[in-house]
This record gives C-alpha cells, sequence and structure tokens, in this order.
C-alpha cells in the first residue's frame, strides 16, 4: 500500500487571470498521493478472505490486485480480512475450496481468483463464496489494461461489496480535495482527484490563490468550485478530461459553495451581488440565475435532497447557524436542527434518512447527524476540529477535513461512525473533501 | 503658506460638516439587522474641534492657535489611521466600541482624498464551517464598508473581498490567535 506512481512531468499550461496565474496541470499528471492510515474498524465486521489470486503471465509491479481487493474492503469498516499468512490453503478456484477449514478460521466469506495477462490487458476470474452455506454467491470475470489493474481491483471490490450488503459498492469513486502546502509566496493551494483510498492522485489546478468547495457534477466528469486565482471568490466548472474551464459566477461579493442539481444542468450557488448572502439557482446553459432565498440572515451552503426536490442550507436567521430545509424552491424554509447554537453545512445521504453536518459542542466542533423521521441528533465523529462532511454515493460512509497534530487530514468514517480510517497528506494539509459519484 | 494652511483647516470644516450631512443619509442606509453597527459619529467631534464659528475671525493669533490645534489634530488622526486592522468577537460582525474613532479618522480621510481607494478583507478564525465563514468574512467587510459611508467615506472608493478562514493572519488554534483572525483589514491603495 505504500508504493508509489512515479512524478512525471507535462506541459503546464498558464491560465492568465488578471494578476493571479492558476496553474492547470494536465491529466497526465501524477502528485504525491496521500498516505492511507486505518485507526479503527467496526466490531460488527465482517470476517472475509480474500485469498491471493493465483497468476498466469507477466504482471505489471506494484501492488497485487488481491491486496488492494483486501485494503478496500478493510478500509470500508464493514469487513475484517484475514491475513493471508494465517490461511490454511491458498485456492485459486472454486473446486479447491475447503468450507471446513474456513469455517474453522471463523471466516464468513471467500473470494479466490486468478489473473491471466493477454497482450496489454490483465483478465480476472473470480468467485465469491459464502463460507457457511457452502454456496458461491459470485462468479465474474473483469478486464482492464495492464496500466489500470488498480481500476481492475476496485471493480472486483465493488462487485463484492455489493455480493454480500447489496448496496453498491464505492470502491471506484473519485475523491477530490484541495491541499495547501508552503509559507508565504511559496503557498500553493492543489485541486486534486484521486481514488478513495488516496491513490492514483492527480493535481487538477494549481493557485496561489485559495481553493474551496469542489462539488462533483452527477456524471462524475466536471468538478465545480470557489477559486480565488483573480483576488476574489469566482465559481469555476472544470471538465476533468479536457481540462477545460469556465468561469460561470464572477459576480461582486461571494461566489461560493456550488452545488449542482441530479441533471448536470444547473447550480445551487451562494451569490452576495445585492448586498446579503443568498442562494440562488443558475441555469448552466443560459448563465440565468433564479434567487431562492430572501433574507438579511446569511444563508448558504446550500444541497439539494435525496430525491432533488428540496434544499438543505446553513442560515444564520435564528441568530446564529443552523440547518434548514426548503421543501421546493423558493418555499418558506424549516428549521431541522436545534442541539447546539452552531450547525451549519448540510449534506443529506442518498436515502432520504439522515443529514449530516458540522456540529458545535461545547468548545469543539463534530460531524453529526440528524434522523429526518426521528429528529433525533447523533454525533458521529470524536474528533474535535471537524469540517467539510462529504457523504459516499451509497450512504455508508462519511469522509470529513479535521485537524491532526498542527495539520489538517482527511477521515473516512461509516456512517454511524463505527470505523474509520485517515488520509493525512504527505506534505502540509489536505481539506475539503468531495465523494465522487458512482459511474458505470 | 498661511494661506494654504488655512485653506487646509477650512476644508477640515467642510469636510467635518460632509460628516454630519452624511449621517442621515447614513441613517438611511442602516439595514434593521446591522442597526448596532452602523451609528454615524456625531456632529459633535468635528464641531468641537473646529467650531465653525472661529473661521470667520482672521488674526493672526487665532490662525496660530488654529494652526497648533490643527496640527494637532491632524497628528492625532494619523496615529489613528496607522491602525488598520479591526477586530470582531466569534460569530459577530459587530465592530468595537474602541474601533470607532479610529474608523471615524478613516473615514474623514477617505472623504477628503476623494481618490483614495480601499480595499476591505474580511477574515473568520478557523472554527466553524468555510463557506459560512466566507459569509461573515464578508458581513465584517460590510459592516466596516458601510461604518465608513456613514461616516462620510463613498462607496465607489471601497472594494469589499472575503477571504473567511482562508487567510490567517496567525497560524495555530489558541485563543489569541484566533482573536487576531477573526478581523478586517483595511488595504489603502
Amino acid at each position: 500500500m505504500t508504493q508509489k506512481t512515479s512524478c512525471h512531468k507535462t506541459t503546464v499550461k498558464m491560465l492568465l487571470t488578471g494578476w493571479l496565474a492558476a496553474m492547470m496541470l494536465s491529466a497526465g499528471n501524477a502528485s504525491a498521493e496521500l498516505l492511507i492510515r486505518i485507526t479503527e474498524g467496526a466490531n460488527s465486521a465482517i470476517p472475509v478472505s480474500v485469498v491471493p489470486f493465483a497468476e498466469s503471465g507477466a504482471m505489471p509491479p506494484g501492488d497485487k490486485v488481491s491486496s488492494i481487493v483486501q485494503g478496500d474492503l478493510t478500509m470500508s469498516g464493514e469487513f475484517r480480512t484475514l491475513e493471508p499468512s494465517k490461511m490454511l490453503s491458498l485456492p485459486s478456484k472454486g473446486s479447491d475450496v475447503y468450507f471446513r477449514d474456513w469455517r474453522m478460521l471463523g471466516q464468513r466469506y471467500v473470494l479466490v481468483g486468478e489473473l491471466t495477462r493477454s497482450g496489454d490487458r490483465v483478465h480476472a476470474r473470480y468467485e465469491l463464496f459464502d463460507v457457511n452455506q457452502e454456496k458461491r454467491i459470485l462468479g465474474e470475470t473483469a478486464a482492464a489494461g495492464v496500466g489500470s489493474v488498480r481500476t481492475l481491483a476496485h471493480h472486483i471490490s465493488d462487485r463484492i461489496y455489493e455480493a454480500i450488503t447489496g448496496e453498491p459498492g464505492v470502491f471506484s469513486t473519485k475523491l477530490a480535495y484541495v491541499t495547501v502546502s508552503g509559507e508565504g509566496d511559496q503557498m500553493r493551494y492543489r485541486l486534486q482527484v484521486s481514488d478513495v483510498d488516496g491513490k492514483r492522485a492527480k493535481i487538477r489546478l494549481e493557485s496561489r490563490e485559495p481553493i474551496l468547495s469542489p462539488a462533483w457534477s452527477p456524471d462524475g466528469k466536471k468538478l465545480a468550485y470557489v477559486s480565488f486565482e483573480t483576488g476574489k471568490p469566482a465559481i469555476y466548472v472544470h471538465e476533468l478530461s479536457s481540462g477545460q474551464r469556465d468561469k460561470v459566477a464572477d459576480f461582486s461579493g461571494l461566489n461560493s459553495a456550488p452545488a449542482w442539481s441530479e441533471d448536470g444542468q444547473s447550480l445551487l450557488m451562494t451569490l452576495s451581488r445585492d448586498g446579503n448572502a443568498e442562494i440562488y439557482q443558475m441555469d448552466l446553459a443560459s448563465r440565468k440565475t433564479t434567487k431562492l432565498t430572501n433574507h438579511w440572515a446569511i444563508d448558504t451552503e446550500p444541497a439539494w435532497d435525496y430525491a432533488n426536490k428540496g434544499i438543505y442550507f446553513t442560515s444564520d436567521r435564528s441568530g446564529g447557524p443552523q440547518i434548514y430545509f426548503m421543501e421546493r424552491p423558493g418555499a418558506e424554509p424549516r428549521r431541522i436542527t436545534f442541539g447546539s447554537r452552531y450547525n451549519a453545512r448540510p449534506r443529506p445521504d442518498n436515502k432520504g434518512e439522515y443529514v449530516y453536518y458540522v456540529h458545535q459542542r461545547d468548545r469543539a466542533f463534530h460531524i453529526a447527524r440528524t434522523n429526518l423521521k426521528t429528529g433525533d441528533e447523533s454525533i458521529i465523529t470524536r474528533t474535535e476540529s471537524d469540517e467539510s462532511p462529504s457523504v459516499s454515493p451509497n450512504g455508508r460512509l462519511l469522509i470529513y477535513a479535521t485537524g491532526q497534530n498542527g495539520a489538517s487530514v482527511l477521515t473516512v468514517v461509516s456512517a454511524d461512525g463505527g470505523a474509520a480510517y485517515s488520509l493525512p497528506a504527505a506534505d502540509g494539509d489536505v481539506r475539503e473533501p468531495a465523494w465522487g459519484p458512482i459511474t458505470r | 503658506m498661511k494661506l494654504s494652511f488655512s485653506t487646509k483647516v477650512f476644508a477640515m470644516v467642510l469636510s467635518a460638516g460632509l460628516v454630519a450631512g452624511c449621517s442621515s443619509t447614513g441613517e438611511n442606509m442602516e439595514d434593521e439587522a446591522y442597526g448596532s453597527d452602523v451609528q454615524a459619529i456625531g456632529g459633535d467631534d468635528g464641531s468641537t474641534v473646529y467650531g465653525g464659528d472661529d473661521g470667520d475671525g482672521v488674526s493672526s493669533g487665532v490662525l496660530s492657535d488654529e494652526e497648533r490645534q490643527a496640527a494637532r489634530e491632524q497628528a492625532e488622526q494619523q496615529a489613528l489611521r496607522d491602525i488598520t486592522t479591526f477586530y470582531f468577537d466569534f460569530d459577530t460582525s459587530e465592530i468595537k466600541q474602541e474601533a470607532r474613532d479610529v474608523l471615524v479618522a478613516h473615514a474623514r480621510y477617505l472623504a477628503d482624498n476623494p481618490r483614495q481607494q480601499v480595499r476591505l478583507e474580511g477574515h473568520a478564525d478557523d472554527r466553524g464551517t468555510k463557506e459560512y465563514n466566507l459569509a461573515l468574512g464578508e458581513r465584517r467587510a460590510n459592516a466596516i464598508q458601510r461604518f465608513l459611508i456613514v461616516n462620510g467615506a463613498s462607496r465607489g472608493q471601497m472594494e469589499t473581498v472575503s477571504y473567511g478562514e482562508e487567510k490567517p493572519a496567525v497560524r495555530g488554534t489558541s485563543d489569541s490567535a484566533r482573536a487576531q483572525n477573526r478581523r478586517v483589514e483595511l488595504i489603502f491603495q
């Protein structure tokens, strides 16, 4: 898990944007990766054995497919994997699986498989067995280019996750986040995209000025974000494959907190062009904006609900920041949070069950969630300066930024707070995580 | 030289008048939400110092007193204007009492120098969320802007920008670091 992709130089395009230039790096550029550190697993984790895959033909150097799968499953917090050294046999086909052995080792599921090199592709054949029922529950093949074995491994992890839990896996999804390093004139903000395990990180934008609030388009092809590269905040839409980007909102005052609609046609955003922070919806084709809130208070941090009908947002209309919900754009907002004097940046899950947000308790800021049916609130993080919650697209995991030893790191927890892993930057701060969508 | 100085004093008298004149305009602009932030400093300061009646009796003795007075006043104003950063309590945009004289000095200076431009940069500490802090930093910059307008500066001289918690003055999470980060900086250009 510590192998790093080589850093190679590619063309760096300078964008002329007033008195400050932001650098965009082409899609092929690698960068320092986040280091994954699993801090704890859930007690309820399901025991799974990922048997090292048999191999025929030359495999690319680097992590083995089966060890990437093992890492994925462990990282989710929902599984406990058995070290290969503790296995009694290393089968690669279903006919060689002796259920009694695996039962003895306390295993619930066993994954076996083999990889075959054919030209510049790697083919995988894999089978998942339920040890108690002595039954094969998954048998599939998949293939990828030799340079994309991580993609292949994450795909297998997704299939296994879904076969066992019934929910889609999120191991093939991407994270966007911002790293900050250097001091003074050397300070650099870098918008990066990586796999969910922090690997294969690529820089998408580098600037001397702050970059904030990356938000994924529903198809996973674009990011909207706030960049201060012109000396004031503006919202950009950035197509990842081409690196092409548009400055979509650059009104006087704030241009911030972009959030995509499910159809990818519009952005919710916070503008203060009329003198006060309000939430607007912008149609991206026409750039026409519609004002959705109208209140002297700060209204910001909008997010569509799971059904893409209502909007959660932060407002301090009651005195301090609290979470509100508008059942449809422009409707009278209803207050959701009452548990403390500071609740902000709502992020609803994909099922309409919970809304997650930053919650102040005494002097600490945690991530909390409110059950939308019962109104019950629970704090799900034990860290103390937590920001920027982002829910995984299957609703099972949550990523957020938190202070750790004076630096900001990303932490992933299961949605109930049970298990966790952290992704500290190799150098400097990493913040503003945004969990990308499932794309197929 | 004497003449030019008295012209200057006269201009100051005028500007003091402008302050009084603007305060009523300012009250019209006052937003209910920020009632406590936006209060014109009454004509008292101006009239005490520059008492309009003295302008007519130009004798060398009086003018000399006026000169000394004006020079002292100018030095005081200059000293006040050395302060360009204004601090706020957590999650508020209320201008502190001790900042008011300084801001009035800046407003007068801006009124006297209509070509002078100033950038108001609003900031927040690291607590709470980045986007809310961005709006909070803007609210702080706007509170300072309104105060300056009410006290004689014109809107066209000012540009506001919020950096939220992105550009702390002091690194760290101590109470003292955070207090120094909740601020608006006036950057004269």
